[in-house]
């Protein structure tokens, strides 16, 4: 049951970095674009994500419910330490869900809409930066657990080069996915066209932050490329990514819509895998060389059983819901 | 985090609730075709979303805040009451796609298939809320675990959920928003009414969420009699605070408001009703109730102020009960008194009495288990953060829930403004 439990760990941060970040996205691009043609991105995007945006975040309430009820001392540990990188991606979640709540529901439209976007965009880009920047800290191995000071505990575990280039690396992977996501989703010429240059931007945005990650890695001391590169999967799926984004690429103009989300899922899978399966079964590498790790740090049998039954349970109800969910809406706008 | 629950409860209890009100407008407006009815089904529907999104955004907040604040707690309760967190985390997800389907399904789906969405709304609501009762119900009355030499032993997360407090409080907890929620959107429709403003529409929307009030504030005392007496069993420490009762005895009698004084262990200035304390707790007037004499002085919740918030829940709470009452003989016998204005005016009083009543009762829960955080087991200060300077963080998200409950407010109102602007040409058709 164990490992039931961590494949739904697994693939609930994998769908909540696809789908939140694809949500995100849509924010960050929001941002990036320029004045004229802001309400029409607005209102496309709007289009996109408004029946789903909800469901998009709850990936981010399984993860942590599993986390807190299956590994306790690894949520508390990441809690503790990284307490203010993680209050400040809240105070990120709660300004953007509000903000994009009520300025749909607003009943009177006037300049306040100027405001709830602006909070909006903002918080759409520092969600998924500090998002990013507390993952990049549980692998960093910089968590120091035995700190005298506060700010070698509760500051420089989380504040250095390498966290804040993985933050940036997740905003760029939100604002990709976000691109060619949007893609299928309008019927216009022009505006399939403008989508279509935002989505090479963001691919070369994100793959230049991609490379940032590796030059901090390597200032910091956090060797990520022997990670990434010194074993077989890890270069495995590195290159399948890097080769579909290629075709990706190439066909950004002619392919299929599908086509090209899947490819860009594909992608975003691989090097979730790649950067998980080098530690497995660790998750949080600490500074004075211990981690932490799903295997050994995992709650009590019990939990672990009914905790797995519970999610595979909810799993017969919520997936078929949401496909029908996702279908529907689908079809009615195409 | 007491803040950041005090806000959830009520972002939540709305969320809760209203799309029960919302599903039965909607009810009317598929059988009747009275386009007001369905206004009123959009209007709410709004209010549902405004509410849903800031009650998973503040639920969210709190399942990371547990950890961030609570880190030593929740390493050791975490596995043990964590079923009902997992299982709330379906019914949230369920909630989440209904809602979905619901808002945006205005005239895409059969009807009655769009109708049910809006049910499952409010049902899987309701479900996540008596879930997470479940685990506070748990802090309570601990179960699922041995506690041997300072280890959490043979841990059973289905015993731990199906603690013995559990029944009590969520049922409790349940008609308490139904009965705040209800009432708070009739007195907002009645004043609508009083302002002679759309009237068609806000005297129907009136009419559904009164007779829910209405029914749930006469239901609530029993459930309050019922919890009380599950108290005096389980948690004799957290009755006498309560009602600051400080020594054991038999035929024990009931204070009514007064200012306990805990140096000298005797309440001032009460009205006191010979016996009825026993009676309450117990059934039998001579039944012995425990004090807090018995309890260490270390163990002891802070008397005062669980004394003035039961207090304050209670007299609420039966206010709000008499006015249900008076409603249901207008409704059923005195139908004159049906557009008597001092009913509508006791209505809009009681707009905030409801949400009062539920904080007072969520305190006179969780101050009077203190100095436990969870009951017998684990002290509240060995539970806390060891990070320095934790209360900054505390000061930030208080701003931030304040802050949303002035924008919700702010919206609300905005809502309601813009009623005659959206909802009335179709009125006028039909009038």
């Amino acid at each position: 049951m164990l490992y039931v439990v961590m494949i739904y760990l697994w693939t609930s941060i994998l769908l909540y970095l696809l789908l939140g970040g694809a949500d995100f996205g849509a924010g960050i691009i929001e941002l990036f674009t320029s004045g004229k043609n802001k309400s029409r991105t607005r209102q496309t995007m709007y289009h996109a994500i408004g029946p789903i945006w909800e469901a998009n975040h709850m990936w981010l309430i399984i993860t942590i419910v599993i986390l807190f009820v299956g590994f306790p001392v690894i949520y508390t540990t990441m809690s503790v330490y990284l307490h203010i990188p993680l209050a400040i991606m809240l105070l990120g979640i709660i300004a953007r869900g509000t903000a994009f709540a009520f300025r749909h529901y607003d009943a009177v439209i006037d300049d306040l809409q100027i405001l709830y976007n602006n909070i909006f965009v903002y918080s759409s880009f520092i969600t998924p930066l500090f998002l990013g920047i507390v993952a990049g800290s549980a692998v960093s191995g910089k968590i120091d657990t035995s700190a005298s000071t506060f700010l070698d505990a509760y500051i420089f575990s989380w504040l250095h080069w390498f966290s804040l280039a993985t933050g940036l690396f997740t905003v760029a992977i939100c604002g990709f996915l976000a691109a060619i996501f949007i893609i299928g989703e309008t019927s216009d010429d022009y505006e399939r066209t403008r989508f279509i240059t935002k989505a090479k931007h963001m691919t070369i945005a994100a793959f230049i932050a991609g490379i940032l990650v590796f030059l901090a890695g390597y200032y910091e001391g956090v060797p990520i490329f022997q990670w990434i590169f010194g074993n077989p999967i890890g270069f495995a799926t590195i290159s399948a990514a890097l080769i579909s984004l290629i075709i990706q690429w190439i066909f950004l103009y002619r392919g299929n819509t599908n086509t090209l989300r899947i490819l860009a899922g594909f992608q975003v899978a691989m090097l979730l895998l790649a950067v998980t399966v080098r530690h497995y079964p660790n998750i949080v590498l600490l500074k004075d060389g211990r981690s932490l790790s799903l295997l050994e740090h995992a709650g009590h049998e019990q939990t672990i059983f009914y905790l797995g039954a519970t999610l595979l349970a909810g799993s017969i109800f919520i997936l078929p819901a949401l496909y029908y969910l996702l279908y529907s809406f689908h079809r009615k706008t195409n | 985090m007491a803040l950041s629950l005090g806000f959830h409860i009520i972002f939540s209890c709305i969320g809760m609730v209203m799309p029960f009100f919302m599903a039965v407008s909607h009810y009317y407006w598929i059988r009747t075709k009275n386009p007001v009815y369905q206004n009123i089904t959009k209007a709410w529907s709004k209010g549902v979303a405004i509410f849903f999104a800031t009650g998973a955004v503040s639920g969210t907040v709190l399942s990371f805040e547990l950890g961030l604040l609570w880190p030593e707690f929740m390493k050791h309760a975490g596995p043990i009451f964590g079923m009902p967190f997992s299982l709330e985390g379906t019914a949230f997800f369920v909630e989440a796609i209904a809602l979905g389907f619901y808002l945006y399904g205005w005239n895409r789906f059969n009807k009655w298939f769009h109708w049910i969405t809006g049910v499952i709304v409010g049902i899987s609501g309701l479900a996540s809320g008596i879930l997470v009762v479940a685990a506070n119900a748990w802090m309570n009355t601990p179960a699922g675990f041995d506690f041997v030499n300072g280890q959490y032993l043979n841990i059973d997360p289905i015993a731990a959920m199906f603690n013995k407090a559990w029944p009590s409080q969520a049922l409790h907890m349940c008609l308490a928003a139904f009965v705040a929620t209800g009432f708070a959107v009739a007195g907002v429709h009645a004043y609508m009414v009083l302002r002679n403003k759309n009237v068609l529409f806000h005297s129907k929307a009136f009419r559904i969420a009164a007779i829910f009030a209405a029914v749930s504030a006469l239901l609530q005392p029993l459930s309050g009699d019922h919890s009380a007496k599950h108290v005096a069993k389980y948690q004799p420490a957290k009755l006498a605070a309560m009602e600051a009762h400080f020594e054991t005895g038999r035929a024990v009698p009931l204070f009514l408001g007064g200012i306990p004084d805990v140096k000298n262990k005797k309440v001032n200035y009460a009205l006191e009703i010979p016996g009825f304390l026993s009676f309450l707790a117990h059934g039998d007037f001579n039944a012995e109730v425990t004090g807090l004499d018995r309890v260490l002085p270390e163990n002891h919740p802070p008397v005062a102020i669980t004394h003035y918030a039961f207090q304050v829940m209670v007299v609420l709470g039966s206010l709000l009960a008499f006015i249900g009452f008076l409603y249901l003989i207008a409704l059923i016998k005195k139908k004159s008194w049906l557009d008597k204005r001092w009913l509508l005016k006791l209505f809009v009083i009681s707009v905030p009495l409801g949400y009062i009543a539920i904080e007072a009762g969520w305190i006179v829960t969780e101050v009077g288990r203190q100095p436990w955080i969870i009951y017998g087991i684990m002290r509240t200060k060995d539970a806390v953060t060891p990070m320095p300077g934790i209360v900054y963080s505390f000061y930030i998200f208080t701003a931030v829930y304040i802050s949303l409950a002035v924008i919700v407010t702010f919206l609300l109102y905005r809502q309601i403004k813009m009623v005659p602007v959206i909802y009335d040409v179709q009125n006028n058709k039909t009038g």
